[in-house]
């Protein structure tokens, strides 16, 4: 079984996103996803300082199965991607919610993707979303 | 929902991942897949290959049928026991399946064929069969397990039916033996490393895969089966070859045996093509970027002209992503691949690129 932490936000492309005290957004993928795709092998995080608008693809996942986009459900510049994640994609299947993080995102307010919340997520996870 | 085969409710019982592969639901892992693959390259490991069908071929003519029907020369199987992979053709030289086929006496052949060309085989088997009187029959009643690593045969031979196990002990590469009707154990594998397939009944199945397990066999999906054959260099029906080439074009020109007299169906067209020059070749890429090569990504060879890769993965052996991918036959060197929008550089090799536990392409 997949875990869903109630404290995050979610996106119907299985990213997950956090709020930081400072109002950065922290994104990964979710425990449903990394599942999915199988060992990683690969990440492409974006470089700080890259404007993103929602629904940019931002980085890239490859697992021995498949590549996968990963979507910025908001419109911001990214702030940090996460420099671990060259050399230990594993992280992601690991703690996709803690040490995988991808890309932290300043949000610069306007278009943003509707996120949903933990149960929701769930279900459309559960229906094989 | 797809077939299924007598171990499935175990597969779903030990959490894995089903996917359906040639009309079959077959676990494509149960955990992590590179886990899975270093335990075969290491250890041992089995697989559920019970989609695949074991077909007897039985009769006084067995030997002229298959000497027709295949582009490797059955006429080299003498001893009883002897294993052989091989091509069946098209008279247009296309490859309708890459099968395995064992000589168990003069009138018994058994060989295995894949999941999703079974049924067209069989129907291509029974037209030619009949015209000399050999009866073909698929052996849906029993189960197929692939137990495979360095060591897979200590584990595997005490957990055989009594009565087979010194045969099964004895067996040398690429030979098999019927221990009776049901129970059939072949030195064979598609991993690239040392072990056995077991054809058994289906009601015995269940009973060898817990055994197995019990004894530290790990159990492996068809995701670790599909980067353990790649890095053996070892191709992949329907990815690598199908009946639009030829084994010429799809690096088996050393399963076929042109020499002789024999006349084998899409020998005529073979020895035109060999002619008139081969202007495709299947071939390794090692990738020197991070990346995955897959299937279907377009190849730029330089002035040599354009190829796609057939099979691609990550290769956890070598760390690097391996390919094949057919090529003009001009090709060599460096190559680039279009992987997702960049051109990355990749370097042709020769496969295999791991075997028996160890890396056999410097990277």
């Amino acid at each position: 079984m997949s875990q869903t932490p109630a404290d995050l936000r979610y996106t119907k492309s299985h990213e997950w996103l956090r709020t930081l005290p400072d109002g950065t957004i922290e994104l990964g993928i979710t425990d449903h996803a990394q599942q999915s795709l199988g060992d990683l092998v690969f990440v492409e995080v974006p470089e700080p300082g890259r404007h993103l608008a929602a629904g940019d693809a931002c980085a890239v996942v490859e697992s021995v199965k498949a590549a996968s986009d990963v979507y910025s459900p908001v419109t911001g510049e990214v702030t940090a991607g996460n420099p671990r994640l060259a050399t230990e994609p594993e992280l992601i299947n690991r703690d996709p919610y803690g040490e995988g993080w991808i890309m932290r995102v300043k949000p610069a307010g306007g278009a943003a993707t509707e996120t949903l919340d933990a149960a929701a997520y769930e279900a459309i996870a559960a229906a094989g979303g | 929902m797809g077939r299924r085969t007598p171990l499935y409710d175990l597969h779903v019982a030990a959490g894995a991942r089903m996917v359906d592969f040639g009309g079959w639901d077959m676990p494509v892992g149960y955990g992590s897949q590179i886990e899975e693959h270093h335990a075969v390259r290491r250890g041992a490991g089995m697989f559920d290959v019970s989609h695949m069908c074991v077909v007897d071929l039985r009769g006084a003519g067995v030997r002229p049928l298959l000497l027709r029907l295949l582009a490797n020369d059955v006429g080299r199987l003498t001893a009883p026991g002897k294993a052989l992979y091989s091509c069946m053709l098209r008279p247009d030289g296309g490859v309708i399946d890459d099968l395995i086929a064992c000589y168990l006496d003069e009138k018994w052949f058994r060989m295995v064929v894949n999941a999703g060309t079974a049924d067209k085989d069989l129907a291509w088997i029974k037209e030619h069969a009949k015209q000399i009187g050999v009866a073909v029959v698929a052996r849906r009643d029993l189960a197929m397990i692939a137990v495979q690593g360095p060591n897979a045969r200590s584990k595997a031979t005490p957990l055989l039916p009594e009565a087979g196990r010194a045969a099964a002990g004895a067996l040398g590469h690429f030979y098999g033996a019927a221990l009776d009707d049901e129970w059939f154990v072949s030195r064979t594998g598609y991993t690239g490393e040392d072990g056995f397939e077991v054809a058994l009944p289906s009601e015995a199945a269940a009973g060898l895969w817990n055994a197995l397990a019990a004894s530290g066999v790990a159990p492996c999906g068809l995701g670790a089966r599909d980067t353990l054959r790649l890095e053996a260099g070892m191709n992949l029906y329907g990815n690598d070859m199908d009946e639009t080439v030829t084994p010429l074009e799809s690096g088996l020109a050393w399963t076929v045996a042109l020499e002789g007299n024999r006349d084998f169906i899409g020998k005529a067209a073979l020895e035109k093509q060999r002619a008139a020059g081969v202007a495709r070749q299947l071939t390794g890429l090692l990738l020197g970027d991070r990346g995955v090569l897959r299937a279907h990504q377009k190849v730029f060879a330089g002035a040599a002209g354009e190829g796609e890769v057939t099979s691609g993965t990550f290769s956890p052996t070598l760390e690097r992503s391996i390919a094949l991918a057919r090529l003009p036959a001009a090709a060599a060197g460096s190559v680039e691949v279009d992987i997702r929008g960049k051109r990355l550089a990749a370097r042709i090799v020769k496969p295999p690129f791991a075997r028996n536990g160890k890396a056999r392409i410097e990277s």
